[in-house]
């Protein structure tokens, strides 16, 4: 038992000073570069999607222009601004698979949606 | 200190490229996150739950809008602006989006110069993001001020369903506190920047861990979650 306490305590040690040290190796330190065209990027999709409504497109198109511009953004934002492009898939994985759980939960409250408004205008015509 | 050699062990494991890697950092010993720090792990953990809450909102906004059979107000004349006799519809939602997005940038500089150890420009640099944010959630103010003086409550509003000021309330007050919270944020990290707590390695107040550089790339992490969040806020509610 007190071999394993002393055992993690210089683990803990030497993961502290590891983590003090600059090892540049582990940090995430890029040229500037890559961030400014992200960064331009940004601002084109947003400009494009302000324009969807601006130009007052409606229907399928404006859910699919708008669907495809905020999944860019979204993307570019993890990928390069927070780094997920850099780090072990292991994180990555990690983070990006749970959120599929809403999805599924999405999917179910819009077959229970669809089944409340059948049902609204069923009982109470347009009142409910 | 005595086993000094497990150090190369410990900051130095074999990593594996791809699904091997994927696999081989899962079953491995000690910790399955190889190259990412603690710290930087659990603010990931932190935006993942993070992301469960927003998730849910904006699924609760969805079920509401799906299921009510009175219209919906339309988003694009309820936050249209008035400049000089011309109506622009969402022009504050999208100034807004504009500021939050360059905020990130200026995040992004943060980091960067926090790594070259450059003190005087992160510090300005997390200054003008904090001065970002904190426009954001003026004009947010703006916006909410507008809203409630034309009638809209949580119960309702004078264009449409009822949901509709529940949902808007809920969701962008939720967005707006934590930029808010982020703000706070940015200031204590600048003010450590400034101090050269980085540089020294001084410890912390609260986990008293030494600090370093790497706290500017978590903060920012938290910073560039606030504007993915609004990405998925801007689309859903304001663009739909």
């Amino acid at each position: 038992m007190e071999r394993t306490e002393t055992y993690d305590e210089t683990l803990n040690d030497a993961a502290q000073q590891a983590d003090f040290e600059d090892d540049d190796s582990l940090h995430q330190h890029h040229p500037l570069k890559v961030y400014f065209i992200v960064w331009g990027w940004l601002f084109i999709l947003s400009a494009a999607s302000y324009f969807v409504d601006y130009i007052g497109l409606q229907g399928y198109l404006r859910w699919t222009l708008i669907l495809i511009f905020m999944v860019a953004k979204a993307g570019l934002i993890m990928a390069i601004f927070m780094h997920m492009k850099w780090e072990r898939p292991a994180l990555n994985y990690a983070i990006l698979l749970p959120p599929i759980a809403i999805l599924v939960f999405v999917a179910i409250m819009a077959l229970e949606s669809d089944y409340t408004i059948l049902t609204r205008l069923t009982y109470f015509g347009t009142d409910g | 200190m005595a086993q000094s050699t497990d150090q190369s062990t410990v900051t130095q494991p074999q990593l594996k490229p791809g699904w091997d890697g994927i696999v081989s950092d899962w079953s491995s010993d000690q910790r399955s996150f190889k190259t990412a720090s603690w710290h930087k792990a659990m603010m990931w953990i932190f935006l993942l739950s993070d992301t469960f809450v927003f998730g849910t909102f904006l699924l609760s906004y969805m079920t509401a809008r799906m299921s009510t059979a009175i219209p919906w107000p339309n988003p694009s004349e309820v936050f249209a602006l008035h400049v000089g006799g011309i109506n622009f519809p969402l022009l504050l939602i999208a100034i807004m989006t504009f500021v939050l997005i360059s905020s990130s940038g200026t995040m992004v500089m943060a980091v960067n110069y926090g790594y070259r150890k450059n003190r005087k420009m992160t510090v300005l640099f997390l200054l003008v993001t904090a001065f970002l944010g904190a426009t954001f959630v003026g004009m947010q103010a703006f916006e909410w001020t507008k809203l409630i003086s034309e009638g809209v409550r949580p119960w309702g509003n004078p264009w449409g369903a009822s949901q509709f000021g529940a949902s808007f309330f809920m969701i962008t007050g939720f967005h707006g506190t934590h930029v808010t919270l982020g703000v706070i944020f940015l200031l204590i990290v600048a003010r450590k920047v400034w101090r050269g707590d980085y540089d020294v390695g001084r410890r912390g107040f609260f986990t008293s861990r030494r600090g370093q550089y790497e706290s500017v790339e978590v903060m920012g992490l938290y910073w560039h979650f606030v504007d993915l969040v609004w990405v998925f806020i801007f689309a859903f509610f304001y663009l739909w």
